[in-house]
Parts: C-alpha cells; sequence; structure tokens
C-alpha cells in the first residue's frame, strides 16, 4: 500500500516536473540509462551536476561584480553552464541560460543580471524539488520510468 | 563503387554476420569499440560514459585534452575512435583534433553545446567526422562506429589500389588523374574498376585486420622521406605509388602514405589559409606525421621546440635535428648557424619551398633568430661571410629540405647566380631538414609562411627581387608565387636591412642569396653583386628571419636559438623587404632597418637577447647594421628610399598574410606592426 501510494507520488512528482517545465526530454534519456547495475545512476548524476555548477555559479557570480563586465568571459562561463544543465535535461534552467548568453551578446549588463538572478532561482527550485522526488523514489523503490506526456 | 555491396546490409549495429560479409573485425562488432570520450564537464562525461556504455562499448573519459593526447600517443592502437568537446579549459578541442588527426590518424567526433553553423564548419574543416550537438541522445553515439568502419575502409581502399588513385577521395576525378602523372594516369579510369576488385579481394583477406590495421608511426625520418618524395614529385603529381616507390621503406605500404599525404595536404592547405601561423605549421603539422618535417624547421630551434612540446617530435628527434643542425652550422660559423638553423629550419617549414634554401643561407640562426634579428643582421661582413659558409651548412640542412625533395639542388639550381649560395644550398641538404621538402612541395604551405619568408628571401637575397621566386622546384616555392612578387621585395628588405654590415643579419640574407638566384630574380638584381656578397649571406639571414616565417618558429621558442622572438616585428620587417625589391642592400639596410626597428619591441629584446645569446656577433651586427646601413650608401643608399618601399612591403607581406588567411598564432603581425617600424 505504502509502496504503491509512494510510487504514484513519485510518479506524480515527476509528471508535474515535465509539465511545469523543470524537465525536459534529457531526463528521460538519463532514467533510460539508469538499470540493475546503476539504480541509481540519475539521481548520482544530478547531485554531480549541482556539484560542479554550483563552482561555475560562484565565478559567475565574481564576473558579474566588476566593473566594466568583461562579457566574453561571461559568455564563456554561462556556455559551460548551459551545457551541462542541458544534459541534465533541466529546462526552465537552461532557458534563463540562454537569455543571459543573448543579453551579453549585445552587452547588456542589467539584463545579464537580472537572468542570472532568475537564473539561480529556477536552479534551487529544480534541485529542491528534485531532491525531494529522489528522495521518494528511493522509499517507493525501483518503479518504471514515469514519461512525461508528450 | 561496390564499396557498399558487401556491407548493404548493415544497417544495425548488431548485425554482426552482415558486418562479417563487409569488413567486419570481429563478430562482436561494434561492440567492443574503444572510444576515448574527452570533456571537461564531469557531468557530461559521465553522461557520456554511461550511454557509450549502454552501446557496449569500451570506454575511456579523460577530463583533461593533454592526458587524452597522452593516453593515445601512449596506446597509439589502444583507441578506435575519439569524442571530444570543443570548449576545454587546457586546450581548444580543434587542436586536439588536428594532434590527433595527425598523428594518430583516428576518427574524431566533437560536440559541443554550441551549434553554430561556424563552429561546426570549423569542426569539418578541422577534420572532425562528426559533430553532435549537445545534449548528446544515447542515439547518436549508437552509430559512431560507422565513423571508424568509414575511415578503414577509406585506408583500405587505399592500400588496395597499388596503381589506382592514390586516395580514395581521387578516384573519382579519373580525369584529373590523368593529370598528375602517368601513374596517376594508368590508374584514373581503372582504379574505379581495380578497386572494386580489390575491395572484395581485400575484404575477403582481411576481415579482422580492417579495423585494426597497425599504425604506422610517422617518425621524423619517415616523413622527411616523405616530404623529400613529395618535392621530388611535385606537390601536385605526388601520388601516393610514386611516393612509395621514391621513399623506398620496407613495410610502408600505400594506403599509409595515401592517408599520411592527405593529411599533409590538409595541412598544407591549412598552411596557407592560415598565413603565417608558423606555430600553427609546426604545432598542428608537426604533430606526427609533420614530425620529419617540423623537425627539420624544428631544427631551427622554434619548430623543434614546438614540436617536442606538442610531444609530436620526439625529444630525441629534436635533440637529433636540433644537433643537426646546430651542429652543422655550428661548425661553420659558429653562433651564426644555431641561429640558421633554427631559422632555417623554422623558415624552413613556413615556407617550405624555398625558405629552406634561403634558409639554410641564413645561418643557423633559424628564423626567429633572423627576424628578430629584425636587427639586421648583426653579423659583420665576416660573419656573414661566416653565415654564408653556416649557411651553407645551413642551407645544406634547409636546403636539404628543399633539397631533399629536390635534392636540394633545384634550389640551387634556380637560383644561378647565387653560386654561393648553390653551394650552401646543396651542402647542407641534409637530412635535417625534412621540413623543407616538405615545404617545397607545399607551395600553398608556404604562401602562408613562406611568403612572407620566402617572398623574402626570394627578394632579399635574389636580388632581391628576382631571387625569390617562389617557384621552387619542389613547387613549395611555387606557392610563393605571390609572395615572390610582393615578397620578393620583401627579401629584397631583408637583406638591405642587413646591409652589407648586417651580413648576418639573417642567414635569410644568404638565402636571399640563393633564393635570388634560383628564385628567378623576380626584381632585378641590381645589387645582387653586391648583395651576394655582402648580404649573401645577411639575406640568408633575412629570409630566414622571415618575420612570418621565423616569427612562428621564433616564437616557439627555438630552444636552438635560444628563441627569439622573432615575432611580428620581424614580419613586417620583412615585409618591407619585399617592397625593397631595390637593391639588396637595400632591402638588406632596410630590412635592418625594420628589424631592428621592428625589434625595438620586447620581440626584439627577446631576439636581441637571444640573439646576443647566441650570435654576439649577431646583435652586434644588428646594431651595426643598422649604423653602417645608413653608411653603406653604395649598397645602401637605396635604404632611405627603401624606407617606403618596406611600408609597401610591409603592407604587401601583411596583405598576402591576411590573404593567407587567419593566422592565428603568434603570427598576428597586424599593420600596427608596420607602424612600429621607424622608417
Amino acid at each position: 500500500m505504502d509502496k504503491t501510494h509512494s510510487r504514484r507520488q513519485v510518479a506524480a512528482i515527476k509528471h508535474s516536473l515535465f509539465d511545469q517545465g523543470y524537465l525536459d526530454e534529457q531526463f528521460i534519456q538519463l532514467e533510460e540509462l539508469q538499470d540493475d547495475a546503476n539504480p541509481n545512476f540519475v539521481e548520482e548524476i544530478v547531485t554531480l551536476y549541482y556539484r560542479d555548477s554550483s563552482r561555475l555559479i560562484s565565478n559567475l557570480d565574481h564576473a558579474l561584480e566588476r566593473n566594466p563586465l568583461d562579457f566574453n568571459k561571461l559568455d564563456t562561463i554561462m556556455h559551460q553552464f548551459k551545457g551541462s544543465s542541458s544534459s541534465i535535461g533541466a529546462k526552465k534552467v537552461k532557458a534563463e541560460c540562454t537569455l543571459f548568453r543573448e543579453y551579453c551578446r549585445t552587452r547588456n549588463g542589467e539584463g545579464c543580471r537580472r537572468s542570472f538572478q532568475q537564473m539561480k532561482k529556477e536552479y534551487a527550485t529544480l534541485r529542491k524539488k528534485l531532491e525531494t522526488y529522489f528522495q521518494l523514489a528511493r522509499q517507493a523503490g525501483p518503479q518504471e520510468t514515469a514519461f512525461p506526456p508528450k | 563503387m561496390n564499396l557498399s555491396n558487401g556491407k548493404g546490409s548493415m544497417s544495425t549495429v548488431t548485425t554482426t554476420a552482415v558486418m562479417k560479409s563487409g569488413d567486419a573485425v570481429s563478430d562482436q562488432f561494434p561492440a567492443g569499440l574503444r572510444v576515448l570520450v574527452v570533456d571537461d564537464d564531469p557531468t557530461c562525461l559521465m553522461i557520456l560514459e554511461k550511454m557509450l556504455r549502454t552501446c557496449l562499448y569500451e570506454v575511456t573519459k579523460c577530463n583533461r585534452a593533454e592526458s587524452a593526447l597522452s593516453l593515445l600517443r601512449e596506446n597509439k592502437n589502444g583507441f578506435d575512435i575519439v569524442i571530444s568537446d570543443v570548449h576545454m579549459p587546457d586546450m581548444n578541442g580543434f587542436k586536439l583534433l588536428e594532434h590527433i588527426g595527425l598523428e594518430m590518424d583516428l576518427p574524431v567526433i566533437m560536440m559541443s553545446a554550441d551549434e553554430c553553423k561556424s563552429v561546426v564548419m570549423k569542426g569539418v574543416t578541422h577534420g572532425a567526422c562528426d559533430y553532435l550537438i549537445k545534449p548528446v541522445r544515447i542515439e547518436a553515439l549508437k552509430n559512431i562506429w560507422q565513423h571508424v568502419v568509414r575511415k578503414k575502409k577509406n585506408e583500405w581502399k587505399d592500400a588496395e589500389q597499388s596503381g589506382s588513385a592514390e586516395e580514395g577521395d581521387r578516384q573519382p576525378k579519373a580525369s584529373d588523374e590523368a593529370d598528375y602523372s602517368s601513374s596517376a594516369n594508368e590508374g584514373s579510369w581503372r582504379n574505379s574498376k581495380k578497386r572494386r576488385d580489390e575491395e572484395e579481394e581485400a575484404e575477403d583477406r582481411d576481415d579482422t585486420s580492417t579495423l585494426k590495421k597497425p599504425r604506422v608511426v610517422w617518425s621524423v625520418e619517415l616523413h622527411q622521406q616523405f616530404v623529400a618524395a613529395v618535392d621530388q614529385l611535385g606537390i601536385d603529381k605526388a601520388v601516393p605509388k610514386k611516393i612509395l616507390e621514391l621513399m623506398n621503406v620496407p613495410g610502408l605500404t600505400r594506403e599509409n602514405v595515401a592517408s599520411h599525404l592527405q593529411k599533409y595536404r590538409l595541412y598544407l592547405r591549412r598552411l596557407s589559409g592560415v598565413s603565417q601561423h608558423q606555430n600553427n605549421l609546426n604545432n598542428s603539422f608537426l604533430g606526427s606525421q609533420e614530425a620529419t618535417f617540423g623537425t627539420i624547421s624544428s631544427i631551427n630551434g622554434i619548430d623543434l621546440q614546438t614540436l617536442a612540446v606538442t610531444g609530436q617530435l620526439p625529444a630525441q628527434s629534436l635533440a637529433t635535428l636540433q644537433a643537426a643542425g646546430l651542429g652543422r652550422s655550428t661548425a661553420k660559423t659558429g653562433v651564426p648557424m644555431p641561429l640558421m638553423d633554427q631559422r632555417n629550419l623554422f623558415s624552413f617549414e613556413n615556407p617550405r619551398v624555398r625558405f629552406g634554401e634561403g634558409q639554410q643561407q641564413h645561418l643557423s640562426s633559424s628564423k626567429p633568430m633572423n627576424l628578430l634579428l629584425g636587427i639586421p643582421t648583426n653579423m659583420e661582413p665576416k660573419q656573414l661571410a661566416n653565415l654564408h659558409q653556416s649557411t651553407q651548412s645551413i642551407a645544406g640542412l634547409n636546403m636539404r629540405v628543399n633539397a631533399s625533395a629536390t635534392q636540394g639542388n633545384p634550389l640551387m639550381m634556380q637560383m644561378p647566380q647565387s653560386q654561393p649560395r648553390g653551394q650552401m644550398l646543396s651542402e647542407k641538404t641534409g637530412p635535417r631538414v625534412p621540413r623543407l621538402p616538405s615545404s617545397l612541395g607545399q607551395p600553398t604551405v608556404s604562401n602562408g609562411i613562406s611568403n612572407g619568408f620566402l617572398g623574402r628571401n626570394g627578394i632579399a637575397g635574389n636580388n632581391r627581387g628576382t631571387a625569390y621566386n617562389p617557384v621552387p622546384p619542389n613547387s613549395s616555392l611555387l606557392s610563393f608565387p605571390m609572395n615572390q612578387s610582393s615578397e620578393v621585395s620583401v627579401n629584397n628588405s631583408l637583406p638591405l636591412g642587413s646591409s652589407p654590415g648586417i651580413s648576418s643579419i639573417t642567414t635569410k640574407g644568404s638565402f636571399q642569396e640563393e633564393v635570388t638566384s634560383g628564385i628567378k630574380a623576380s626584381g632585378g638584381f641590381p645589387s645582387y653583386d653586391i648583395f651576394n656578397e655582402l648580404h649573401h649571406q645577411k639575406s640568408h639571414d633575412w629570409e630566414i628571419t622571415n618575420p612570418g616565417l621565423t616569427y612562428g618558429a621564433s616564437h616557439h621558442a627555438n630552444p636552438l636559438q635560444g628563441n627569439i622572438d622573432v615575432s611580428p616585428s620581424v614580419l613586417v620587417h620583412q615585409g618591407f623587404s619585399s617592397t625593397q625589391q631595390t637593391g639588396q642592400t637595400r632591402d638588406a639596410t632596410l630590412i635592418g632597418k625594420a628589424m631592428f626597428s621592428l625589434g625595438e619591441g620586447s620581440e626584439q629584446d627577446n631576439l636581441q637577447n637571444a640573439v646576443q645569446h647566441l650570435h654576439p656577433l649577431l646583435v652586434d651586427n644588428s646594431i651595426r647594421v643598422k649604423a653602417e646601413r645608413i653608411p653603406d650608401a653604395s649598397s645602401q643608399t637605396n635604404l632611405f628610399p627603401d624606407h617606403y618601399v618596406q611600408e609597401d612591403l610591409m603592407s604587401a607581406l601583411l596583405k598576402q598574410q591576411e590573404g593567407m588567411g587567419p593566422a592565428e598564432s603568434e603570427f598576428e603581425f597586424d599593420a600596427y606592426s608596420l607602424d612600429n617600424i621607424p622608417v
């Protein structure tokens, strides 16, 4: 009972994550890679992502504090960050990264800062949601991956 | 082609049976495919690894390009394919791609979150066999085995068709082949037929070896031989079969030569497009394959270093080359030689063509030196003489490069006038200059660099005008044609710079002489005689110092020479020489001036220091040159008038460089350098 309930909960969370645009297809790809040999593969990857990207975020923070802004450098760091985020399927985060890069391209410092703040918000939100998701998933035990509605 | 015949059904990864009929290596192919994945992003790296494992490939992951390269070098046959990210902190993905292509000849797939067309295009031009956009999907990875098969197939085809077109991509050009050479002719239309037959036979024969052919390591010597053969045949007529025959290396197959030739051509093309990026030349090209000729140039000092650094040139070879270059030169002139060697070598590489010749003359002061020396050969006339000698030896070396292709004589021949040079050239055609031949054979390549250089040499040396006709016997010089006209003057200018007093300025000067003679004195050699004597050596120096050429070399910090950072200043300098077609002396003086003035910059300091370090004489000369230049009314009267010439040269030179393509590396001597030249 509990298990079923947990599983349903997990499925619901995942469903909503996709519905609300937090995650995209790439996340499914990761889940498909998960198997008995690596039962927590997705969680490991996400953990690795958050660990590594925090470094990039602090780099961006520092770079944004400088005056004048070095847009090329900002763009380079963000390019890296975007690549990383897209590889785990972090859709909203990725969108903000694209926006940020566009501001870099047009040398819009204020725009960069704004979009960076927004991106950090999305980044933090996603993290919390995924943590909940993984926790529940572990409790529920191995289950089929639920595909988001296409 | 029947290539697909046997493998028509190989549509799925798991059709091993089908593969067998084709050129499947084993029953499980593509399972077990050994993939090396390089990406600095740990998240992506881990995901890729998992995906590739799921495809049943054998994965090795690496987060740094350098370690990936060393991994590949240590296990030459340990991997089947490489997947690399474009943006990495320690090394540009494209650079890695080039290295791998040259050294190991493995298929490389690039990937990036960047999907803009220009980057993808860059990947293609650098030789990537595929480009994936991140985030990468597993479906995209499932099919990467096709690249391995394709590559093997191509190599196979080449190997099988002894008489056919050397490269797979040549085959369709039956008519073109006819133009290549008789052997090519015979193969062109027959190739396709033969090929089909051969392919089928080959397939039957080589089931297991198709994908796991032992790789030929293109050592320095081997590459030198290769370049020599290519030069001899002429880059346009160089057919793998003939090259193979010329090289006469047991165990070397036509396919090895064919694929090497392909890379070489690509390299040359890139060189010409990159204009002066000597570094590129040295670096990328020098890698595995180019090592041989890279070495030669490296001997110049710069290249060697580069090579050594890039790991392409085994330390030993480097040392050998350097020693050879230096030894010879040093023997002769002592100081100058080393410089020349470096330069020569270096310049050799760049100009490939004539440069070798001229370069050698340049004296040991490998290009970098010369260039740096901008300071017109500090060497005094005596030194010049020495240089001359040394250059001779160097020339021999350099020449070798050139000569190797044509036996150095071509260069010499070209310069009927330059008697002394001829000697020099022929002398050293030594083995060292593997580069030269390559350069010779690569007219285009030289264009980039040699243009500056050759142009200079030709100009400077030749009579500062004619001398440098790029008409390299090996064709490397040919590439210079553009340079020649403009460059030629450049060379002249260079030698002029060195002006009589500057004999040592650059072996280039000497080179110039030779160049002029050989090259066909593009301009008049009014002062040729004078120049010959005086600048003869100097011009070589000049030549050698071709800023463009040496630039790269110097840039690489000629180990030999003490890394004269010739850098752009030199180039500029050279540029000017080209314009100075007028008296050689003038050029020399001008060049000297230019160089000297250029040297004003940091580079010069380096150069100067380096030069001083290496060639106390040279350094002195440079200074002296300046002073002398002016006084050398006879030879340098033109100095002043040449002044503008120089500028013209510079612009010409610059233009050329620009034309050549973006000089990525150091050799970026922009117009700004011209400005620096105090005229």
